[in-house]
């Protein structure tokens, strides 16, 4: 019962464990490495050669920077848009809450917590279409107004916790509201930008409905989506296929592999407020 | 209106900047002005519109008559809607439940003393952030090939035939994808309660003899309780939703029997020219979600208080 001591059996027992994470991606490796006429049984071998043309293949059907591009696009675009506007937004609704209008703003958009996406998607398709938003723009868009409804409620809870001390120094010093937000209290909110810009990052990224509905061009698909679009000529030919799943899924997972502690903690912050 | 007096003041000792002259008031309306406005356009009105719709006949496109209730008299008779909701509810069910049991025991597993704790902990992160698509298409393939193969290998019967081929076993792999992918996140929440209580109250209870189930139960328990309430309405709530693990699995076959609400709105609104019935469906499952996220959260607040 000392504290000191290593419990080996519960690391033994939850090493083997973390398997159940790591075969399924083993598996896409080694899939991906492969000659289809390799693939019979059950597959957890070792390819016999490396079929690295697998990935070429897979690149020039899919137009891998295409889609990747399209992706990186909309996630870099729907991360700044919503840090920027968010937070702002988030402010002048938490330094005002004794106003009538503002707290009802508040409860207004937090109250769409409970409209998820799928009830509303019929009308939105529909709306976007017609308004010739149906693009990659038009996704961006609905990125930062559908993330709202969370993030002024993490924002708002943050910023209350920010002492009021600070903006009237500021003001006394002759500064505008605007420029208090941006040079005083946007630089404050770093860790909650970190979080709200993680957890917009891995939803634009990862997301399938809201592109599958939404864009109406072949050539803005994002990776879940051409994913899905190939899936008829990825049944041909599994080793291709799976080396598109690991190019698909390879940018954000490299990036966590470096940025690993950074990421945890911001969605642990976003979850626990 | 004492501070707006001492901005203008102020301002006026600078450079005349005329774009900046609004007072504060004024300011803090213009920033929330364009995001009501947006949100308005692309949130609200949606929702009108989907209720508009729901008393139509229309296709989602051409001309419709308003039918009154008879979209949503027609759903409760509807067999293939019956089918979704119950569905839909018993992976929700099931998922949130396993969800949780695991990503408890592996979260309190990770906060004892052990070895590579942060490696671990990474690990066992990793399929939150990968698309709930493409993993499901790599556990398609798992289902369908190599799980049958190990299982005609190992002689044993009901694993040589793929899960995903037949409606009786089907749930299982939706639920088996959406319990390993969800329970990356879970974990990390119930380790951020568990670092929350304090190491002393178990040497205190192992001095009087509690044992690890009774420290559990009297000690880690109540004392992630408010973590615990998180993880099970966020699991519920997305768990209803589920979409992305069907359409990769089984497409909602075989036939129609592994379709859930949110793939049956996608379907008939989008492809089966059923815009305004399926609008009266999202109708349904919007009071559907929000009734059981709010009895959920009664009756989990009211226990975190009584343990």
């Amino acid at each position: 019962m000392t504290t000191h001591k290593i419990n080996w059996w519960l690391t033994a027992l939850l090493a083997v464990l973390s398997l159940t994470i790591l075969i399924p991606l083993y598996f896409a490796v080694v899939t991906a490495l492969k000659t289809p006429d390799q693939l019979g049984g059950t597959g957890f071998g070792l390819p016999e050669s490396l079929e690295w043309s697998n990935f070429r293949t897979a690149w020039e059907l899919t137009r891998f920077p295409t889609a990747a591009l399209n992706s990186a696009l909309i996630t870099v675009g729907a991360v700044v848009l919503t840090l920027l506007t968010n937070s702002m937004v988030a402010y002048a609704i938490a330094r005002n809450m004794h106003r009538k209008f503002f707290r009802g703003l508040y409860f207004y958009f937090v109250s769409a917590l409970f409209v998820p996406f799928p009830i509303i998607m019929l009308p939105v398709a529909k709306q976007t279409a017609l308004l010739g938003m149906d693009n990659r723009a038009g996704l961006i868009l609905l990125y930062v107004v559908y993330g709202l409804a969370f993030n002024i409620f993490i924002f708002t809870a943050y910023i209350n916790s920010i002492p009021r001390e600070l903006e009237e120094a500021a003001a006394i010093d002759g500064a505008s509201t605007w420029a208090t937000f941006w040079r005083v209290i946007f630089p404050l909110l770093a860790p909650m930008n970190a979080t709200v810009g993680i957890l917009t990052c891995l939803w634009a990224w990862n997301d399938f409905l809201l592109p599958l509905v939404i864009l109406s061009n072949p050539d803005s698909a994002t990776l879940p989506l051409v994913q899905y679009v190939f899936q008829s000529q990825f049944q041909t030919n599994y080793p291709v296929a799976f080396a598109s799943y690991l190019m698909a899924m390879a940018p954000l997972f490299l990036v966590y592999v470096f940025a690993q502690r950074w990421v945890i903690s911001g969605v642990v912050r976003g979850a626990v407020k | 209106m004492t501070t707006t007096s001492t901005a203008t003041a102020a301002q006026t000792h600078e450079q005349p900047r005329p774009k900046r002259s609004f007072s504060p008031r004024t300011s803090f309306y213009l920033m929330v002005a364009p995001a009501l406005v947006l949100f308005f356009v692309f949130h609200t009105v949606p929702v009108i519109q989907g209720v508009f719709y729901s008393f139509t006949d229309s296709p989602g496109y051409g001309t419709f008559d308003f039918v009154g209730l008879r979209n949503y008299l027609a759903l409760f008779t509807d067999a293939r809607v019956l089918h979704a909701y119950g569905f839909t509810f018993l992976i929700a069910a099931v998922a949130t439940v396993a969800v949780n049991i695991i990503a408890l025991g592996i979260a309190i597993g990770l906060n004892a003393r052990i070895k590579w704790r942060t490696t671990l902990r990474g690990v066992y992160f990793v399929p939150n952030i990968l698309a709930i698509l493409i993993v499901g298409y790599i556990f398609n393939y798992l289902f369908s090939n190599s799980l049958p193969a190990l299982g005609e290998k190992l002689g044993i019967e009901w694993l040589s035939t793929s899960l995903l081929t037949d409606a009786s076993t089907a749930w299982l792999g939706i639920v088996i994808l959406a319990v390993w992918q969800s329970a990356a996140f879970n974990i990390i929440i119930y380790l951020a309660g568990l670092q929350t209580v304090p190491t002393d109250l178990y040497e205190a209870a192992a001095i009087d003899g509690a044992g690890a189930w009774r420290q559990f139960r009297s000690i880690t328990f109540p004392m992630i309780a408010g973590f615990f309430t998180i993880n099970m309405v966020l699991s519920l709530k997305g768990f209803l939703q589920v979409f992305d693990h069907i359409v990769a699995l089984t497409g909602g076959g075989p036939g129609t029997s592994t379709e859930s609400v949110a793939l049956l709105i996608y379907k008939g609104g989008f492809q089966g020219g059923e815009y305004g019935y399926q609008s009266a469906n999202s109708v349904i499952f919007f009071i559907v979600i929000v009734t059981l996220s709010i009895l959920q959260l009664r009756f989990l607040q009211k226990r975190e208080t009584s343990v």
